[in-house]
């Protein structure tokens, strides 16, 4: 007895139907993991966009091409070694709190459009006084 | 020639030269993306698995393309029609093409050598009198270009930059694939034709652009051609000669069509 299947493909790979016996995968069985960034236009940042599977980084390029740059508008696609990034660990993310007086030194504290807003707001009422 | 809405009439002959070369053309790509299109769930990796599924659905959109041509310019059945209706006689495909995908190493090996000669035949093209050919060898140049480096950093992978098993399966398949990859250029009926109207240079030229490309492709990825003067080519698909796997193969992808071939999708 064969497997017989809907797709005719599997059927004629001639499987037995009877219960086989697989050895369990065994952990980090797949190839080595890259991360991938994509640039939309010449100019832009490159975005981190996910990470894939490959044997080698030229293969992770061309892999890369394909899950990440066939739906959208790519002009560039850069591919990094997983193992490449480093990264500051979880249990020391404490590392990027500040004390809350100090929020003058993050980027949002310092409100341009509100300025910029008033700023036109007089020069039209200059020019029309 | 048709450039704007002028077009050149060509004689009988050379119009029925033009219609068997852009046949022979776009069957090849249909076959091969039918084939291509068969490891799509059975791919080695999910990555390649898509890979290999995406190309082979550009190579679908470019025989559409060249069977378009022929509905559009030479009065045929439109492409649904000559893709899906005819039977194996019909098809002028070479064998290459044909075979079922067995294993991976021979599927790759034959996207290797299928689409460098695709690539080479098309730069020709590029400059070809017939204008509606030269421009979609302009459009789907990116494509093609995509294509020979997926196969080409797959076979330097195995070869040059795989293990011992890896390199004698890719070695053993490209003995296997060599003599099918000369039928791709088998001389046709009316290439002189061609030839002297600008349309196309010949596939003798072309097989020699190939040898060349395909030598130092192989070189660097470790591997060895076969010499050319210990094989034969496998020829006859040009001549609607087929093997014994085209026929089931257009039985099983029509199959579909065949139930309602008027259905509107």
């Amino acid at each position: 007895m064969i497997i017989k299947s809907l797709d005719p493909r599997i059927t004629r790979l001639e499987i037995p139907a009877e219960d086989q016996q697989f050895e369990p995968l065994q952990p980090m069985d797949q190839h080595e993991t890259y991360e991938v960034f994509h640039q939309e236009k010449r100019g832009d940042q490159p975005i981190h966009v996910g990470s894939l599977h490959a044997p080698s980084t030229e293969l992770a390029l061309v892999m890369a091409k394909e899950q990440y740059g066939r739906r959208s508008r790519t002009v560039a696609i850069w591919v990094v070694p997983t193992s490449a990034i480093m990264t500051i660990s979880v249990e020391d993310a404490d590392i990027f709190e500040t004390t809350p007086e100090k929020d003058y030194r993050e980027a949002k504290g310092y409100r341009v459009g509100t300025k910029l807003k008033a700023w036109k707001k007089q020069q039209e009422a200059t020019s029309n006084g | 020639m048709d450039k704007g809405h002028t077009i050149t009439i060509y004689s009988n002959q050379l119009s029925a030269a033009l219609k068997a070369f852009l046949y022979r053309i776009a069957d090849d790509q249909m076959v091969i993306a039918h084939r291509n299109s068969e490891w799509t769930g059975l791919g080695p990796i999910l990555e390649e698995d898509i890979a290999f599924s995406s190309i082979a659905q550009d190579k679908m959109g470019h025989s559409h393309a060249v069977y378009s041509i022929l509905h559009e310019h030479f009065g045929e059945a439109d492409p649904d029609t000559i893709a899906f209706t005819r039977d194996e006689k019909d098809f002028t495909c070479c064998h290459l093409v044909e075979l079922p995908i067995g294993d991976y190493s021979f599927s790759l090996v034959r996207h290797l050598l299928f689409d460098l000669a695709e690539q080479l035949r098309f730069e020709m093209l590029e400059n070809s009198s017939f204008e509606p050919l030269a421009k979609l060898a302009r459009k789907v140049k990116g494509e093609i270009k995509y294509h020979v480096f997926h196969a080409v950093t797959w076979i330097t992978q195995l070869g040059a930059k795989g293990n011992e098993e890896s390199k004698a399966r890719v070695q053993s398949a490209l003995n296997e694939t060599f003599p099918l990859a000369l039928g791709i250029f088998e001389p046709g009926d009316g290439d002189e034709e061609l030839k002297v109207a600008s349309i196309f240079e010949g596939e003798d030229v072309l097989q020699k652009k190939w040898l060349e490309a395909v030598t130092s492709i192989l070189n660097e990825a470790g591997l060895t051609l076969p010499s050319l003067n210990d094989v034969e080519p496998v020829y006859g698909g040009r001549k609607g000669y087929h093997t014994e796997y085209l026929q089931p193969m257009l039985t099983e992808m029509t199959e579909v069509f065949r139930i309602d071939a008027s259905a509107e999708w």
